[in-house]
């Protein structure tokens, strides 16, 4: 029988119960055919391959990260908490050292979901990674992680979970925002003043193939990591960059998405979209799965595979090499850059219009990042639906120093309760939640 | 009239079962060299006097596949495996020649590319000729079309091959290496068992004797010799399932049990679900190849009443895994846990001085009298099972789900009683109890529940439907059924035509047929999607017949 060289764990959960709609993408056949292919292929019966139940994300998981409206339970699914759940599960696995690295084959999705709640966007209503990346540090420590997202969508709702941690190192490489869904992810979203250039984006052109990926992981994602050393290594598994999928343009592969594993290393992979059920995730899941648990992959291959099919054009190519060397050169001076841009600012204003496209809502936000010389610095967010909702957000974060934490109660204590349909406090210092009608 | 027979390791035990009532019993030295010899005796004896007209069946659990395996005395074998994009088949290599074939068949079934004949031909004129009669035909997703497995069979049979396995007849289930493993095993035992079958055939009708003669398989059923001689691998490991049946004959048990077979050396767990018998989820493994062969699930340790009792350095006491001799209470050399319950006047034979000497010999190394000695081991040997069950229970209560009703849901293993049968059964039952707080029977016939088990084990059978609306498919693997349907095809339909397939896969056969008998394990349907518009249903169901008893003994349901 065959043995893993590396130990894996698998959180396999294609919720077969569960769809948004009947014939949305995200639907109960989704993992259908993923299921039967690792399933003939014996996946589960190799030595070192483990499968875990997902355990099921709680309330206080999920205040965490987020501020739902009106709240968790309300507003969360049980799919959505179990999905939340695998990827803990996953993440657990390897920190309980019952394996070595992890594989959380869950849907729904989540990188579209951000602080703010009101909700369904892109399919996911919570952050299945970044609750699990504050479960991690609520349990384990706080430890330096950095999450390569290789969704074909920019993975927005991550980008701003994270905007202002510079703990978190979030490298996003999707298809060029100007081309889809959800518009968003260029080179110059840098991060707040308390994180600028640990938050990367890597537009990539329509049609880019294997070549092009696997470029930018060698010259870019690889170099970036070395200097940046995290302690995990996080890969937001989308598998939508495949040359089939229905709803993106680009020209990705079983054996590229295989490389890029073994090359990335990854300790916990999470399954985001990918909506080529029979043509693409059959093929990319067991790609993965054989990378990460370092077995040989070189058979996994497309029914209907060619390497014309998946080529680029030198057009791309070069296009590619000169996007890694800017978003490169912002990386080596972040600091400089931040410098020129944050000085002598007491706060950081941005104002966001975020499109809830499951749900057609809409809300205009202000983020209000306070520039502190002993932490990374208070978060003030004023939310406003298109609903009538109207939100304040007061986020501590997790190196909040005195002053912060004092100002982030006090403006709670003090706000009247009339001004606002509900009022947040996250205290991440101390793992306190509080909200106010 | 029932005949029912178990072939162990040392003896062969028979019984006639009438109406809940043990008639008479037979047991007999097994001859290793000889099986059938060591059978056919058995029976002989067994029917000494007998009116051989009201016997209306036998059901044999043997041990001629089994040991074929274990033992490697097997016919040499031939592979063709068509693999396709995957794992690199070369990894499943198994007998004597393989072939790999460069066609491919999808997870839905369908032919992406054809096989090469001229391929199968040039190998198979090769490997004849160097006088490799046996073949087996895997292909991958074979089961949800077995055209391919077909058609390089009838190009092997051309060229003489006999027997010809296919993969898809071995089981519906999913799992491309266990396929090949299950053929191939198929295969090499093959003139094993065919040898056996026809000469206890032949011995029961030169006795004027002309019934049913079935055969016990690992899940607890039987299958019928014809079939058996088809598919002999469905016979391997029948043994641990001839025991749980045989528990199953002297209680009547509604709840989740632990069943423990409790030897000489070593002590076989198995588990009830509201009185019905564990399977292991994907199929049994034999020799290191795991195989889609159902099974009982067994779990077998190495603790038993002669276990060999040691002090390690840390100055704790290790029962176990070896045995080296019998007790010493009856001569042995060293201290067993048969010793310490003769101390305890749990057991009584043999020598009591000398068990208390064996006592002695482990007390002394721990400054502890030979009586405290004696409960310190009857205790802990309790405490090792606790451990190992309560750790199983652990793994199969977490058993991958995949829906969120089964997450939330789904049925976990508690036992309320414990049903122990072996040489210290009786004797290791108090410290059971102590230990998991549950009710521990013994039956008192318990050195014939094996034979017992397989009279009163009935036919099983397994299906798997699987029909696509889209591609206008249905497929039932296990019955060779391979045929188009319509798009209006559903699941009830499915559900029908699954139950009458069972009946009819088994009629010829189903001498104890019993509706409440066939169940739908498994059922689902998909709702395909292409574009924006639903294209099809993917409906998938799983039907059995399943393994049970056909009476109990003490009466029907009545113990």
């Amino acid at each position: 029988m065959l043995k893993a060289k590396k130990r894996l764990g698998l959180v396999f959960f294609p919720a077969f119960d569960w769809q948004i709609s009947p014939t949305h993408p995200e639907r109960e056949e989704r993992l259908l055919y993923t299921m039967d292919q690792l399933k003939e292929e014996g996946i589960f019966d190799i030595d070192g391959i483990e499968l875990f139940n997902p355990v099921i994300a709680t309330e206080k998981d999920i205040n965490r990260v987020h501020f739902c409206y009106p709240d968790v339970n309300t507003k969360v699914p049980k799919s959505h908490l179990i999905s939340a759940g695998g990827a803990i599960r996953a993440a657990e696995a390897v920190l309980n050292n019952e394996t070595e690295k992890s594989f959380a084959i869950v849907r729904p999705p989540g990188h579209h979901a951000h602080r703010i709640v009101y909700g369904d966007r892109g399919f996911c209503i919570i952050n299945i990674e970044a609750v699990m990346v504050e479960y991690i540090r609520k349990k384990y420590g706080n430890k330096k992680i950095a999450i390569i997202d290789t969704d074909c969508h920019h993975g927005d709702g991550t980008q701003d979970i994270y905007w202002n941690d510079k703990d978190t190192l979030f490298i996003s490489l999707h298809q060029d925002g100007r081309t889809l869904f959800p518009g968003s992810g260029f080179q110059d979203e840098l991060g707040g003043p308390g994180a600028f250039g640990y938050n990367l984006n890597i537009p990539l052109p329509p049609n880019t193939g294997e070549e092009g990926f696997l470029y930018v992981l060698d010259n870019l994602i690889l170099p970036i990591l070395e200097e940046y050393k995290p302690d995990i290594i996080i890969n937001s598994a989308g598998q939508d960059n495949h040359y089939t999928d229905p709803i993106t343009n680009m020209n990705f592969t079983a054996q590229g998405y295989g490389k890029l594993n073994e090359k990335l290393n990854p300790d916990i992979a999470v399954l985001e979209g990918g909506y080529s059920i029979e043509g693409a995730l059959p093929y990319i899941n067991l790609g993965i799965i054989l990378a990460m648990a370092g077995l040989d992959y070189s058979k996994v291959k497309e029914p209907d595979y060619t390497p014309e099919k998946v080529s680029q054009s030198e057009e791309i190519t070069k296009y590619i090499k000169r996007l890694c060397s800017d978003i490169y050169s912002n990386w080596k001076n972040r600091e400089a850059l931040a410098e020129k841009l944050f000085k002598d600012k007491e706060y950081v204003i941005r104002n966001k219009r975020i499109y809830y496209d499951t749900d057609g809502i809409m809300e205009n936000q202000e983020e209000k990042i306070k520039v502190c010389s002993s932490c990374s610095g208070l978060i003030i967010i004023k939310s406003k639906s298109d609903r009538g909702d109207k939100l304040l957000a007061i986020i501590i974060p997790r190196d909040g120093c005195d002053s912060c934490i004092n100002k982030g109660y006090e403006l709670y204590k003090t706000t009247q309760k009339g001004k606002f349909s509900k009022i947040y406090l996250q205290d991440k210092v101390n793992d306190e939640f509080f909200s106010k009608i | 009239m029932i005949i029912g027979l178990d072939t162990g390791g040392t003896h062969v035990d028979a019984v006639i079962v009438e109406d809940g009532k043990i008639i008479d019993t037979a047991k007999k030295n097994t001859n290793k060299d000889n099986l059938f010899i060591s059978i056919w005796e058995t029976l002989e004896e067994l029917l000494k006097n007998k009116n051989l007209n009201s016997i209306k069946k036998v059901n044999l659990s043997t041990t001629i596949s089994t040991n074929a395996v274990i033992e490697g005395k097997n016919n040499p074998v031939a592979m063709f495996i068509e693999s396709g994009p995957g794992i690199d088949p070369s990894n499943f290599t198994c007998g004597d020649y393989t072939v790999f074939l460069n066609g491919y068949i999808d997870h839905r079934g369908r032919e992406i590319k054809p096989f090469s004949s001229e391929l199968v031909h040039k190998e198979a004129k090769k490997i004849i000729s160097k006088g490799v009669k046996a073949a087996s035909v895997v292909t991958k997703f074979s089961t949800r079309n077995l055209s391919h497995e077909l058609a390089i069979k009838n190009i092997l049979k051309d060229y003489g091959f006999s027997p010809i396995t296919m993969g898809h007849k071995l089981s519906g289930n999913l799992s491309f290496p266990r396929r090949i493993y299950t053929a191939y095993l198929n295969s090499t035992v093959y003139n094993s068992f065919n040898n056996f079958s026809i000469a206890i055939k032949n011995a029961f009708i030169n006795k004027g004797i002309n019934i049913p003669i079935h055969i016990l398989k690992a899940d607890g059923g039987t299958l019928e010799l014809e079939n058996a001689s088809i598919y002999p691998v469905q016979t391997i490991l029948s043994g641990p399932a001839a025991s749980v049946m045989g528990c199953l004959a002297f209680f009547n048990l509604n709840s989740d049990a632990i069943l423990l077979d409790i030897g000489g050396t070593t002590t076989d767990i198995s588990f009830l679900a509201d009185g019905v018998p564990l399977l292991v989820p994907n199929g049994i493994t034999i020799s290191n190849y795991p195989t889609l062969i159902r099974s009982i699930y067994n779990v077998s340790i190495g603790l038993g009443g002669d276990s060999a009792i040691k002090v390690n350095e840390k100055g704790e006491i290790v029962i176990g895994p070896k045995r080296q001799g019998p007790p010493m209470a009856l001569d042995g050399l060293t201290p067993t846990p048969s010793d310490a319950m003769i101390v305890l006047g749990k057991l009584n034979f043999g020598n009591r001085k000398k068990a208390l000497e064996a006592m002695k010999i482990i007390g002394d190394k721990l400054n502890i009298n030979p009586e405290e000695m004696a409960k310190k081991i009857y205790d802990k040997f309790g405490e090792i099972i606790k451990h190992k069950v309560f750790s199983l229970l652990k793994e199969i209560n977490s058993k991958p789900v995949y829906t969120i009703h089964e997450l939330l849901y789904s049925k976990k293993i508690k036992p309320k009683k414990i049903i122990a049968i072996g040489g210290p059964a009786k004797a290791v039952s108090h410290i059971l109890e102590e230990k998991f707080r549950i009710p521990c029977k013994v039956p008192k016939n318990y050195d014939i529940a094996n034979a017992v088990g397989a009279a009163l084990a009935k036919r099983t059978f397994e299906i798997n439907l699987m029909a696509d609306t889209e591609c206008k498919k249905l497929s039932v693997p296990e019955m060779g059924i391979y045929k188009n349907i319509d798009n209006s095809y559903s699941l009830d339909k499915a559900k029908k035509d699954a139950i009458e397939l069972l009946i009819e896969g088994t009629k010829d056969f189903y001498v104890d047929y019993n509706p409440d008998d066939i169940e739908i394990t498994e059922e689902s349907s998909f709702n395909m999607v292409r574009g924006f518009f639903t294209s099809g249903k993917n409906i998938r169901v799983k039907a059995q017949i399943k393994p049970g008893l056909i009476q109990r003994i003490g009466g029907i349901n009545n113990a």
